[in-house]
């Protein structure tokens, strides 16, 4: 018979992070505390499942337009306008997409001719270089620096554009190493991207998320709107994971076309979350607040207890993952790892699952509760103790 | 969020907790911390660290009613002193002053539904100032104090990657 899968399908790898989990669904124990998952551990706020429920009491139950409703897209914009001081048409400008996934496939397949570059800053999210790869794209990594609080420079940026990029993913605030790119980091890429004349994919899911300042997005600067597609969603802010719904802003010609895939392959986001959607934009703010807030005390909670560990561990300002440094065991982060949940029972993943950048690090999640967080804290410790005495015997 | 408001958010929901770790979750110092909660209690603002008990589960019966309670305002005392006169009775919860058909709401707690109805009967009744008053009986809580009572709370996030 002949081979029925496609070669480049076959070529990508799966995802680090499953590989990880696996393990731990194998292992089957009710003592296993997982500091793996990537997804709020809070429910969506009750005003806004119940519009959910509301629409579907009155039979909203029906396809939406392609690009999402058009209520939708004004308060998205509206959001845009008030957080970021960024003027987007609601009908040419705006598509709402299931997840920031969706977003993301689409606007990378949008954007690239066969053998384009597509700059990827590791560690970051895992799908950027699967949908570059599945766009026809050539992804071309650039390793983020502990150094650098994992921030992209100027110099970094330069050194990896050649004549055939396409396209910058800008991932912050990132996940998983929690960095953040403030105005000043911002504007020094700026210059390098208008000058090469590249266009970026700004991955704002956990623009809701940082515990400095606010947020700025790339594509608020100036010169940047045009070239840039901002990618933001509602599973992070708003704890609607499950909702599947995200959305993309940007040029009226990136957007028709993505429009296009979009069309052909989903149709449309799904009706009853769009619905919830609105109600999250016009009266969620104070929910997001107060998640930051519990986010914010289990952050300084963690970065605490690393510092009272005496494990290296830059200061995360984004997102709710810390990364910290395990190079002093002289493992790798796979290796320990798996030794931290064999021998102790707590899940974290290796930062080799985002990039080869990630070797030495550790992702921890804290969308946990901090009485979780405190176990696995005292287990950390006691693992660490632990690899201290059996280096020194 | 300012720290102070920050922080009665956390000890109203969990007032045993550690005093160092609410100083690193504040982000502060522990004697900020250990000072601003004196100064709360000083002032009033914190009244004390109660415990959520959900009775329905141990085998001690108690009965709980809400008494909506009609009263006569008095000159230069207004409700103040009707009030004073309810609330000082240990059975008594809360009183609170409400707006609409009544004026006070009263919730009181008893072993039985016998000693309810007697404190209703011969102590509230019999003031001066009660016009009428109107009892219900909790049947069952299902939230208190902001706390689903009987919520398991489990983590039913599945396994989903990337």
């Amino acid at each position: 018979m002949r081979n029925p899968v496609s070669d480049t399908i076959v070529g990508i790898k799966p995802s680090g992070i499953r590989k990880f989990f696996d393990i731990v669904t194998e292992m089957n124990d009710k003592d296993v505390i997982s500091l793996g998952v990537g997804e709020p551990d809070f429910e969506t706020p009750w005003h806004i499942r119940d519009e959910g429920i509301y629409s579907l009491e009155k039979g909203k139950t029906h396809y939406t337009g392609n690009t999402g409703l058009v209520e939708l897209r004004k308060e998205i914009c509206n959001y845009l306008k008030r957080t970021q001081g960024i003027d987007y048409d609601p009908i040419h400008e705006t598509i709402v997409t299931v997840g920031g996934s969706e977003a993301i496939d689409i606007g990378l397949r949008a954007m690239c001719n066969p053998g384009d570059e597509v700059i990827i800053p590791q560690p970051s999210y895992v799908s950027y270089e699967p949908c570059a790869v599945l766009a026809g794209a050539k992804p071309v990594i650039i390793n983020l620096k502990e150094e650098n609080e994992f921030r992209l420079t100027a110099d970094e940026l330069r050194a990896a554009i050649t004549d055939k990029t396409k396209v910058l993913i800008l991932p912050f605030p990132n996940n998983p190493t929690g960095a953040i790119m403030e105005q000043k980091d911002l504007e020094a890429i700026r210059d390098v991207i208008i000058e090469n004349d590249i266009y970026v994919m700004s991955d704002e899911i956990y623009a809701e998320l940082t515990y400095k300042e606010k947020h700025i997005s790339i594509a608020s600067l100036p010169g940047m709107k045009e070239r840039t597609i901002l990618i933001n969603g509602f599973s992070k802010a708003y704890a609607m994971t499950g909702w599947r719904l995200g959305y993309a802003c940007g040029p009226e010609v990136i957007l028709k076309q993505m429009t296009k895939i979009h069309q052909y392959c989903i149709m449309c986001a799904p009706t009853t979350s769009q619905y919830a959607a609105v109600e999250a934009l016009k009266n969620g703010d104070a929910d997001v607040a107060e998640m930051r807030t519990a986010y914010n005390q289990r952050r300084r909670f963690l970065i605490n207890a690393f510092r009272e560990m005496n494990v290296k561990c830059f200061e995360p300002f984004g997102a709710f993952y810390i990364f910290p440094c395990i190079k002093e065991f002289g493992m790798t982060s796979d290796e320990f790892a798996t030794r931290f949940l064999a021998e102790q029972k707590v899940a974290a993943v290796p930062g080799t699952a985002f990039g080869e950048s990630g070797e030495g690090f550790l992702r921890i999640s804290y969308a946990y509760s901090i009485d979780k967080l405190r176990e696995a804290m005292k287990r950390f410790a006691q693992f660490v103790e632990k690899l201290r005495a059996e280096k020194t015997n | 969020m300012k720290m102070e408001e920050e922080l009665l958010a956390i000890i109203e929901k969990n007032s045993r907790i550690d005093l160092k770790e609410l100083a690193v979750i504040l982000g502060v110092a522990e004697i900020d911390v250990v000072n601003t909660l004196q100064k709360m209690e000083d002032e009033g603002i914190v009244c004390g660290y109660h415990t959520m008990i959900n009775w329905e589960k141990t085998s001690i019966e108690k009965v709980t009613a809400l008494i909506e309670v009609r009263v006569t305002p008095q000159r230069g005392q207004g409700f103040d002193n009707i009030a004073e006169r309810i609330y000082n009775y240990p059975e008594v919860q809360s009183v609170y002053l409400i707006s609409g058909g009544y004026d006070l709401l009263v919730t009181l707690e008893g072993k039985t539904l016998r000693e309810v109805s007697s404190f209703v009967s011969d102590k509230l009744s019999t003031l001066d100032t009660v016009l009428s008053t109107a009892t219900h009986f909790i049947l069952k809580k299902y939230k208190d104090h902001g706390t689903i009572l009987g919520l398991k709370s489990e983590d039913e996030r599945e396994i989903v990657t990337p």
